[in-house]
This record gives C-alpha cells, sequence and structure tokens, in this order.
C-alpha cells in the first residue's frame, strides 16, 4: 500500500503562477454562483505563463504538425496575448472548427499551413475567413501514458 | 482631475464564455439554464431576437428551442468563475483600485487618468480583455457609481457608442440624462418607479432634479442617495475589501421530490459539510445551525409542508462533523412520517448561519466543549484533500459520496471545465 502524505498546499510562491490568478473571488454586491463550483487553477510556472489570464491549454488530435514537433495527443499552451507573426504556431478557427496550423505571412496574404511533407503544403490558402485565436507558446509530449493524470 | 469609476461588465457573460472555447456557437442563439436547468439566465443577442426573455422556464421554450436551434446549456460555474478570475487580473493591470461587484461586473477606480485619455483607455481595456480571454464586454464610465452603471447601460445599448460610455463627459452626461428612462437607474425597482411616475418623472433627468428630501419620505434614504448620486456627489465608495460576512446559507433545490428521511439527512449532511468549507475559508465560526426543508409551491394539491429550526451548539464551530450532527438533529426534531397515504414531497432544503463570527475571537464553553484542537487538524486535512484530489475527494460518511447523491442539482447539458481540468481540455485539430 503506499501512503499519500496530504500537506498543506505551497503557499505562492513567486516562481509559480495560477491560471488564472484566484483572487479574492468574493463580490462586494452579489454573491457569486461561481462560489461552490471554484476549482484550483491548472497551475503553470511563470516562466512558461507569463501572462496566466490569457493563457489556455488545448488538446491536440492529429498529426499535421509533426514537422513543428507536435503530436497526436499532445498538449499545446496557447497564449492570446502574443501578436501572430508570419511562422507562428497558431490555434485557429478554419470551418467552424478549432485547428493547430503554422501562420505564414507574404505581403498582405496570409495562409494557414500544414507542417507535415506527407500533406499538402497549405490548409487554407486565404485566411480571410478564418480567425486566429491564439499563439502556441509551447507544447508538451508525454513519455509515458497519459491515463492517470491527477492535478 | 475628478472622480471617475468606470463599471465594465461582459455581454451575455455565460454565453460569451461557452462561445469562447465552441466556434461553432458564433452568431447563432446560445443560451445558459440556471441550476437544475430551470430557467434562462443568459441569452445572446440572437437568442434576445427570437424573444425569449431572462427567467423563461426551459420547459415552456424547449420546443421553440428545438425549432429555432438555439443552442442551449447548463450553467458551467466552473468555467464562468475561471474566466471571470481572468477577466478581473486584466482589469487590475489597468487599474489599482478595482471592485469585484458580481461574477460580470466590476467597478474600476479610474480618477488618476486624464478626463480625455479615459475613453481611450476604456477602449484598449475592453480590445485587450476581448484580446487575452476572448469576452467581449461593455464599459460606462462616471462621476459616481450610480452614474458608471447608466453609462454601461447606455454603451450596451446605443450602438453608435461602441461600446464605450463616459458620462463624467458634460456634454455627454447633459445628453443622455435627459434620454434616458428613469426605469434604467440603478437601484429603482417595480415600486418605486410607480411613485416615481406618479411624481412625474419621466427620464434621469426628471428624477436628478427632485428636491430630495420629500423624496427621503417616499423612497427612504436609499431614493436620496440616487438623487445625490445622479448630480455626480458620490454617496457609495469602491468597496475594495469584502465586508466581514454575517451570515451562510447553503440551500438547494432537489433535482428530484424526496420522501425519505435517510435521503433528506443525506442532504442536510451534505450542505452542512459545505457550509463547514465556507466557514473555515473566512476563519468564522457559529453558535446556531438553522434547518429548512419543504415542499414546492408548484404542486398544487399535493400535501404542503414547510420545516424550519434551529439548532444551538455548546460553543463557535466550523467543524463539520459538529455541523453535520446540528444540522441532523435539525431533522430528526422535525421529521414526520404523512398521516395516510400521500407522503410529503419535498423540493428544497438548506443550512442557514446568521451569527457568524471570528473563531479565534469566539468565546469558550465552560460546558460542553468541542474538541478544537483535535478537530482542526481533521479538518485541515480534509480540507487539503478535497482542493488537491477534487471538490468531494473526502467527504463525511452522512453526506454519502457525491457521484452516488441521487438529489444533487442537475446539470445534464453542461459544457466541460475546458481551463480547470486536466481531462476536459478542449481540443484543437492538427
Amino acid at each position: 500500500m503506499r501512503l499519500l502524505q496530504v500537506a498543506e498546499l505551497p503557499p505562492h510562491s513567486a516562481s509559480t503562477v495560477r491560471i488564472p490568478i484566484q483572487g479574492a473571488a468574493l463580490c462586494a454586491g452579489f454573491p457569486s454562483p461561481a462560489d461552490d463550483f471554484l476549482e484550483g487553477a491548472l497551475e503553470l510556472p511563470r516562466w512558461l505563463a507569463p501572462n496566466p489570464p490569457a493563457t489556455f491549454a488545448w488538446n491536440i488530435s492529429g498529426d499535421s504538425m509533426r514537422g513543428a514537433g507536435i503530436f497526436d495527443r499532445d498538449l499545446a499552451v496557447a497564449d492570446r496575448s502574443l501578436e501572430p507573426g508570419n511562422g507562428s504556431v497558431v490555434v485557429a478557427i478554419v470551418d467552424g472548427t478549432m485547428s493547430v496550423k503554422r501562420l505564414v505571412l507574404e505581403g498582405n496574404v496570409a495562409r494557414l499551413a500544414f507542417d507535415n511533407p506527407d500533406l499538402p503544403a497549405f490548409a487554407v490558402e486565404d485566411l480571410v475567413e478564418g480567425e486566429i485565436w491564439g499563439v502556441i507558446r509551447f507544447s508538451i509530449r508525454w513519455h509515458v501514458a497519459r491515463a492517470g493524470l491527477v492535478r | 482631475m475628478s472622480r471617475a469609476i468606470a463599471l465594465i461588465d461582459g455581454n451575455s457573460f455565460y454565453c460569451s464564455c461557452e462561445r469562447v472555447f465552441d466556434p461553432k456557437l458564433a452568431r447563432v442563439p446560445v443560451i445558459v439554464l440556471s441550476n437544475n436547468d430551470g430557467c434562462a439566465i443568459a441569452r445572446t443577442a440572437e437568442a434576445k431576437a427570437l424573444g425569449i426573455k431572462m427567467g423563461d422556464p426551459f420547459f415552456k421554450i424547449r420546443e421553440q428551442c428545438r425549432r429555432d436551434g438555439v443552442r442551449v446549456f447548463s450553467s458551467n460555474y466552473t468555467l464562468y468563475g475561471d474566466m471571470s478570475a481572468r477577466t478581473n487580473a486584466v482589469y487590475r493591470d489597468f487599474s489599482p483600485a478595482v471592485e469585484i461587484y458580481s461574477i460580470d461586473e466590476s467597478f474600476l477606480d479610474l480618477s488618476d487618468v486624464r478626463d480625455r485619455d479615459r475613453v481611450t483607455l476604456a477602449r484598449d481595456l475592453r480590445a485587450t480583455v476581448r484580446a487575452w480571454t476572448g469576452i467581449p464586454t461593455c464599459v460606462g464610465i462616471g462621476p459616481t457609481k450610480t452614474l458608471a452603471k447608466l453609462a454601461n447601460h447606455i454603451a450596451k445599448t446605443i450602438p453608435d457608442c461602441d461600446g464605450v460610455c463616459d458620462l463624467t463627459d458634460p456634454v455627454a452626461y447633459d445628453h443622455w440624462l435627459c434620454r434616458v428612462s428613469v426605469a434604467e437607474v440603478w437601484g429603482i425597482g417595480r415600486a418605486s418607479l410607480a411613485k416615481l411616475i406618479g411624481l412625474g418623472v419621466d427620464t434621469v433627468a426628471d428624477l436628478r432634479d427632485l428636491d430630495p428630501r420629500p423624496v427621503r419620505k417616499a423612497m427612504t434614504v436609499v431614493g436620496e442617495r440616487i438623487i445625490y448620486e445622479l448630480r455626480g456627489l458620490a454617496c457609495l465608495p469602491l468597496e475594495l475589501m469584502p465586508a466581514q460576512r454575517k451570515g451562510c446559507a447553503v440551500t438547494r433545490s432537489f433535482s428530484r421530490r424526496i420522501t425519505e428521511r435517510e435521503t433528506l439527512e443525506q442532504a442536510v449532511a451534505a450542505h452542512a459539510t459545505r457550509l463547514g468549507e465556507k466557514l473555515r475559508r473566512g476563519g468564522l465560526g457559529t453558535t446556531h445551525v438553522s434547518v429548512f426543508y419543504h415542499t414546492s409551491e408548484h404542486d398544487r394539491g399535493d400535501p404542503m409542508r414547510s420545516v424550519s429550526t434551529t439548532v444551538t451548539l455548546p460553543e463557535a464551530t466550523n467543524d463539520t462533523l459538529a455541523l453535520i450532527k446540528a444540522a441532523q438533529a435539525g431533522v430528526a426534531r422535525t421529521w414526520r412520517e404523512a398521516p395516510g397515504d400521500r407522503p410529503w414531497r419535498y423540493s428544497k432544503a438548506g443550512v442557514v448561519t446568521t451569527d457568524l463570527m471570528a473563531l479565534d475571537m469566539a468565546p469558550r464553553a465552560l460546558i460542553g466543549q468541542l474538541d478544537r484542537e483535535r478537530s482542526a487538524p481533521l479538518m485541515a486535512a480534509m480540507d487539503a484533500c478535497n482542493a488537491r484530489f477534487g471538490r468531494g475527494a473526502v467527504v463525511p460518511a452522512r453526506a454519502g459520496l457525491t457521484e452516488k447523491r441521487t438529489w444533487s442539482t442537475k446539470f445534464e447539458m453542461r459544457s466541460p471545465r475546458y481551463t480547470t481540468q486536466v481531462t476536459e481540455l478542449p481540443t484543437a485539430h492538427a
């Protein structure tokens, strides 16, 4: 039998941030209906996630971004405060679906590209209808089974 | 420089939170339902255009929603609470003083911003919140909270404002106050509105120009205060520190009607467990626990019963086990088997305290002292487990395991907890 040590929660150290900052969730006017449902935020260190309110984690499904080192079942972290530029890996809305692609800017044409030698170069030839949701700051790859992830 | 308060709030906040993670919800009508999927409590502009009203019971609009393609969600308070914390984190980058007024509204002190820069700052704030969190907002600015709230209403309803209205600007102030109905003023309810119409008050400007003293007679000191606030004299300060709680209640409607004593006992034990968590978070204790349970006023023709009783503890405590004992004593004292073969079908139960005090200041009992020295570490361990492994990971047996409760609030159409659960993150296709 394994004994789990349940200690006090670590105090907020300067090197750990919560996403988002669970500040005083106390409302001066109305008691928050969310009060009974609040959960601890997913914690990332400040050097990985410098802007917690704009940081969101995504599950990745599919292999079209292997060239960027992003694989099926990886986890990618988007920072919505980053400005997308030429070559940025982005979460974008394509045909009503969230997808991860590489942004290619040439002159005033924006395109979304796959990053996989087995696939055609471009997913979206002209990004007029599409919308960029956020810029991927980094991704995480599991080298053991993901099952049983506990916060 | 003059005093300036901004009120910023999320547009159709709960619906907007759902839209951030699901692009298929863009430009389609979306509504969010209250606890137990009872009534509509948030609607997008598209849903409002279909005539769906705030508070419409879902069973009455279910067919219309199906026909008109309205996307319907149970409330996902975990998500809304997290998105609310994110927006407030952005607000704090823009103002040194932020009062979180409700889950989707905050007051910001902008007094240090030069008059002519306020609208620019408000537009920058809106754009930043939209970019960083995905939530669309509106900003109203005024010299008082009441005027900020009014400005927010104008920003929201007049498309030309583009989401920002500044009533610290004398031109805008003179323009809008004689054009907006007095019904839109913060704090004017149905009763006061009828009285004001009787006095010949029609617009906000009419109310502002009333003599406050006679109004005090008709509408109490609150009405008088509104008049001064509309004149730009601040009567309501920003509340940056939440006031010390005097009372605390945990009440829930059951997802089904309850007739058995064991189930009721489990429910009040679960409510008492939640009450204990809330008290411990504030370092508070209580000496009285009131328990109530009742049948539903909607069950016409069924036997009715409403019960409330107060149990006194020997001394102040926030020990969940002591609170459960008290709550169950309340049930034991009041439970009756129904005469005849028609049992009472209870729809709601709750535990309430009204005499909260700081536990470390509370006097100790001479007789019947509770064992605080042992209970405090036990409660701390339970709270630590629940913080680490999720709500309800460790519960007192009397409260029942969360997933085995048959009476818990229903959230049948709830979206994933996209931002707080590793197992429920949104998926992007590569």
